[in-house]
């Protein structure tokens, strides 16, 4: 996994709440194999409205997205995380986000950085009258910072560590094999195989 | 102090615990299906890695699979390419797997129980949100992205924080004809779709304990449309009743020792929750959704509300974004709204009990002109235990179409889609913009309300006909 840091960029304000999974990456798109090249289906049918705000020139190469509370809800797809991803987003700025959205970012490498709605609104001001304007996450002093913002935002500990690594879970976890063996030595009996 | 269920079945499936670290959680039953899956499957290769328990792993087909000529080979090719890479995946990493024209070929969340595979005390996983159903059975059982399929398929584990707890008390009787779906709706429509985030809830209260165990599992697969990680149902007699003599139940002195361990899974009287809502069952009607979240739902005998309504400004923004998408004026009464398809299946309500439901509805009755109703059985065995009782002859005489099982119009990714426009009463779980197919209007309501839907031509409960 890519390491992450610091990343300062164009943020662009998405106005609306309740972001699902199936906005983010249409059914349609997950049907393909592979884990990259998800860049065209982003917002695939909101891109088709021209008024859509990564429609507008100013936005075009944005890398932050803010948006309003319950980001990634619905549905498990990672698919959703690669595709902000594979179309140049480095981190997402919300009030909530959803649990399985919020883990999988944390394994493919995009930030979720949780802050108070307010905050999200001061953002959306901003980047509103000032179109193109840059926004930071900095993932060491835990803190957004763009043009009169300079707030704090939240981020597990543990997922903060292994972005600031770049590290890959299932190496970490391997080196425990044996404990994992132990337990799996204690397991009732009655516990049903599949095959 | 006491432990609730979701704590017993968390502490005895950890692995590892450190200070600063999440625990190692040991997965018992890991489920798989071709969408979610492939990429998992291609890291593993890339690392040179492999299925550390096939022997606790079981795939199907069910995402793209067409409801119509099974015994052809699957039209659209790219949806072919990906059935065809789960089985090549299953065959080189020893997974088993239950193809299209297998007896116990269906919707992953109806045929792991079905099967037996799922036990109360069980953790539970699998690249699909709607995992939490399992969680019916007293199994702590929540849907992973496919970086997490990937790492329990090497490992059998996941590195998690432990969830919160929310009991959900719902008490008193569910009226005659308002059943689980119009309950999860209306648990999401009190707490929101964000409010359970973090939490696994926990359903308790005489209204839970007098559901069947089908009803149980729509009550949790919903658990996720409330932001939830996870639902749970204390396991009881009619849990022992559903899993006796399932293929995987066990057996002999096993079955003796799991229901004694199954009893002792109780949250205690004692125990804390991080937080609790209560909802009186007695109060409830059929609900309907009327937006593009599933917290966006009213009782049917309701109206489409004026978003002006909403102090919250984000919610009246959303409120006005969701009407503008779904064609609706503020005020309509919801009985007035006209559907053109009604979709009856899905993890949600495809199981033997929903069809029965929209089967007496429909029994003796004809759809309106101009509606076109999908009955998809969850499962190839759902499928036959319908026939045998005849249901299918009601659906058809109806002028319902009976199609083969898989999750079909739920989710758009078979052929089975809403035209641009359409307006569905659809059993399923998610009414989001395009769910059902790009520019597709969906409505959330119950087996029951779907069958009479279906017959009036308008968003309509049983006891609208006649």
């Amino acid at each position: 996994m890519e390491k992450f840091e610091r990343h300062t960029g164009v943020a662009a304000p998405l106005r609306a709440s309740n972001v699902d999974t199936d906005q983010i990456c249409p059914a349609e798109f997950l049907k393909r194999i592979t884990r990259t090249g998800y860049h065209d289906a982003l917002f695939f049918q909101w891109r088709q409205q021209e008024d859509f705000v990564l429609n507008h020139e100013a936005f075009s190469q944005a890398s932050v997205l803010v948006a309003g509370p319950d980001f990634g809800t619905g549905s498990s797809r990672e698919h959703a995380v690669w595709a902000l991803r594979d179309y140049g987003f480095r981190a997402v700025i919300s009030s909530r986000f959803a649990d399985i959205f919020r883990g999988n970012a944390g394994k493919a490498g995009l930030l979720t950085a949780q802050v108070d709605h307010g905050v999200v609104e001061r953002l959306w001001a901003l980047l509103e009258a000032e179109p193109g304007a840059e926004v930071t996450v900095d993932l060491h002093r835990m803190r957004v910072v763009a043009k009169g913002v300079d707030e704090p935002f939240y981020l597990d500990d543990y997922v903060r560590w292994r972005l600031l690594e770049g590290l890959d879970d299932v190496a970490v976890t391997l080196r425990h094999s044996d404990t994992i063996a132990a337990f799996e030595d204690r397991r009732p009996a009655f516990l049903p195989r599949t095959g | 102090m006491g432990r609730t269920l979701a704590n017993k079945v968390w502490d005895a499936h950890v692995v590892r615990s450190a200070q600063g670290e999440p625990d190692l959680l040991y997965i018992d039953l890991h489920l798989l299906h071709e969408v979610t899956s492939p990429q998992a499957f291609d890291g593993l290769r890339q690392a040179g890695r492999g299925v550390r328990r096939p022997d606790l792993s079981l795939a199907t087909e069910d995402h793209n699979v067409p409801t119509a000529d099974i015994d052809k080979p699957i039209a659209d090719p790219v949806s072919r390419a990906q059935v065809d890479t789960l089985r090549a995946n299953c065959a080189q990493f020893g997974v088993p797997i239950y193809s299209l024209g297998s007896v116990d070929q269906g919707v992953i969340h109806v045929i792991g129980p079905q099967l037996g595979l799922v036990q109360p005390g069980m953790t539970v996983v699998c690249g699909d949100s709607h995992t939490s159903t399992h969680g019916a059975f007293g199994a702590l059982a929540f849907g992973i992205g496919t970086s997490e399929v990937e790492h329990v398929l090497a490992t059998q584990t996941l590195p998690l924080r432990p969830f919160r707890t929310m009991a959900v008390n719902i008490d008193g009787r569910l009226p005659e004809g308002v059943s689980a779906k119009d309950l999860i709706l209306a648990v999401i429509a009190e707490i929101g779709t964000g409010g359970g985030q973090g939490f696994v809830l926990e359903f308790r209260g005489d209204a839970v304990r007098g559901l069947s165990m089908e009803s149980r599992m729509t009550l949790c697969n919903m658990s996720i449309e409330a932001g939830a990680r996870a639902g749970m149902i204390e396991p009881d007699e009619v849990t022992f009743d559903y899993v006796a003599g399932r293929p995987h139940a066990p057996k002999g002195a096993d079955w003796d020792h799991a229901v004694r361990a199954w009893r002792a899974l109780a949250s205690d009287d004692d125990a804390e929750y991080d937080a609790e809502v209560s909802i009186d069952a007695e109060s409830l009607t059929p609900f309907v959704t009327w937006g593009t979240n599933p917290g966006q739902a009213a009782p049917l005998s309701g109206e489409v509300p004026d978003p002006r309504s909403y102090a919250d400004p984000v919610e009246r923004l959303a409120a006005e974004r969701a009407q503008d998408y779904m064609g609706l004026t503020p005020g309509t009464p919801l009985r007035e709204v006209p559907i053109d398809v009604v979709f009856l299946g899905s993890c949600t309500n495809g199981r033997i009990e929903d069809l029965r439901a929209a089967a007496a509805v429909l029994r003796g009755r004809r759809l309106a002109t101009g509606v076109r109703m999908l009955v998809v059985p969850g499962s190839v065995r759902v499928k036959r235990a319908a026939e045998s009782e005849g249901l299918d002859e009601i659906f058809r005489v109806a002028g319902a179409e009976w199609r083969e099982a898989g999750c079909s119009m739920c989710l758009g990714m078979n052929p089975d889609k809403l035209e641009p426009g359409q307006r569905s009463a659809s059993t399923s779980n998610r009414n989001f913009e395009g769910r059902q197919g790009p520019g597709g209007r969906t409505h959330l309501v119950s087996p029951q309300v779907a069958a009479a839907s279906a017959v009036r031509g308008y968003l309509s409960a049983p006891t609208d006909l006649d």
